[in-house]
């Protein structure tokens, strides 16, 4: 990893979060954005979250599913649509991963 | 709800009168302990959210050390960006191979929920430019959910509450991730690599609850993201699969009024 690219990388991230944070409440204020525009950034966060999601599962070229990894997921997802905090399902996930990989070895 | 924003400008006037200084007085003093009582509240909800980011901050440094980050610049990255989704979507995207063009761009693109959340917020901030400015990086995903009052309106205080304890406990995660850099095998023995995934997983299921639009850009994006990381690095697959957000642009799909802060 070179480092003084980490370091640009960092900063760069860093003031466009400020600015992204920082733009409706001191440009737009009470103004909105166009529809089209607030059409398109409405549906952003959960393709990039799908994405994401999909692309540290499965990982490079597909190399990465891992089945007790996906057991805990699902876990995650079956204690989460039971109403439970956030944290505590993700506990559960977490430990009904580390359980399987402790019985398959 | 902060009752000093609330004050009509007559009763926010300086007091002229005994009696006009005695009923300031009341309000201001109800005014103060509504500002306490939400951020309290901000705190409470806070807490658990910061629990959980905790955990995730651990695995985030320890992931960073392990990609060669070295010791200060997971928690200077922590400390300055404060965004979980944005900094794993950067340190993937590094490990990938996309570049640094390519990472920062993925991030970028992560982090662009906040400006509709930011414009939701911006009617409930107060003072000048630069100081809604500030205030606006009080928003985070946790903190935005829990000060909703509903109808688009904000709870100021207590989404700063909220976003006081998770902060600290995100840079006190990624040091100690960083400085006891567990094995890769412990993280997974533990089953420890769940947690980010399952974080994102969480962050997902809220975005398509009751948006049948979301659900769909969701599984184009989901579908996009599977084709392309088999051919080109994670970074390259994230940007590609957000091309699925233009579906926001045909009419009708997005509810313009309800969903104009994109959700989370």
């Amino acid at each position: 990893m070179n480092q003084a690219h980490l370091w640009w990388a960092i900063i760069c991230v860093a003031l466009i979060s400020f600015t992204f944070k920082a733009t409706g409440p001191a440009v737009l204020g009470d103004r909105q954005l166009p529809a089209a525009a607030r059409g398109v950034i409405a549906l952003l966060a959960p393709v990039l979250l799908a994405g994401l999601l999909v692309v540290d599962v499965a990982g490079p070229r597909w190399t990465g599913l891992d089945g007790p990894l996906l057991i805990g997921l699902a876990t995650v997802a079956v204690v989460r649509l039971a109403r439970a905090p956030m944290l505590l399902a993700i506990l559960a996930g977490t430990v009904v991963t580390a359980l399987i990989r402790l019985l398959w070895g | 709800m902060d009752g000093t924003d609330r004050i009509p400008p007559q009763q926010a006037e300086d007091p002229t009168t005994p009696a006009e200084a005695t009923a300031h007085a009341t309000v201001q003093g109800a005014a103060g302990a509504s500002r306490r009582q939400g951020f309290v509240a901000g705190v409470k909800v806070g807490t658990g959210l910061a629990a959980a980011a905790f955990v995730l901050a651990v695995t985030f440094g320890a992931f960073a050390r392990s990609e060669g980050w070295g010791v200060l610049a997971p928690i200077v990255c922590s400390l300055v960006v404060f965004s979980g989704s944005a900094q794993f979507a950067l340190a993937t995207a590094l490990a990938g191979g996309g570049g640094v063009p390519t990472a920062i761009a993925a991030a970028a693109l992560i982090n662009g929920r906040f400006v509709p959340m930011g414009v939701a917020v911006a009617k409930d901030l107060r003072g000048g430019r630069f100081r809604r400015a500030l205030e606006g990086q009080a928003v985070v995903d946790g903190s935005w959910v829990a000060a909703h009052l509903g109808g688009g309106r904000f709870d100021r205080y207590k989404l700063f509450g909220a976003t006081a304890v998770q902060w600290p406990a995100w840079v006190a995660g990624t040091a100690l991730g960083v400085v006891v850099a567990p094995p890769e095998s412990l993280v997974e023995s533990l089953g420890l690599d769940v947690v980010f995934p399952a974080f994102f997983l969480l962050l997902l299921m809220d975005e398509l609850r009751g948006s049948r639009a979301a659900r769909t850009a969701a599984a184009l994006g989901a579908c996009l993201a599977a084709a392309l990381v088999i051919w080109v690095p994670a970074g390259l697959a994230l940007l590609g699969a957000s091309a699925a957000a233009l579906l926001g642009l045909r009419k009708g799909l997005v509810p313009r009024d309800t969903k104009e802060a994109g959700g989370s």
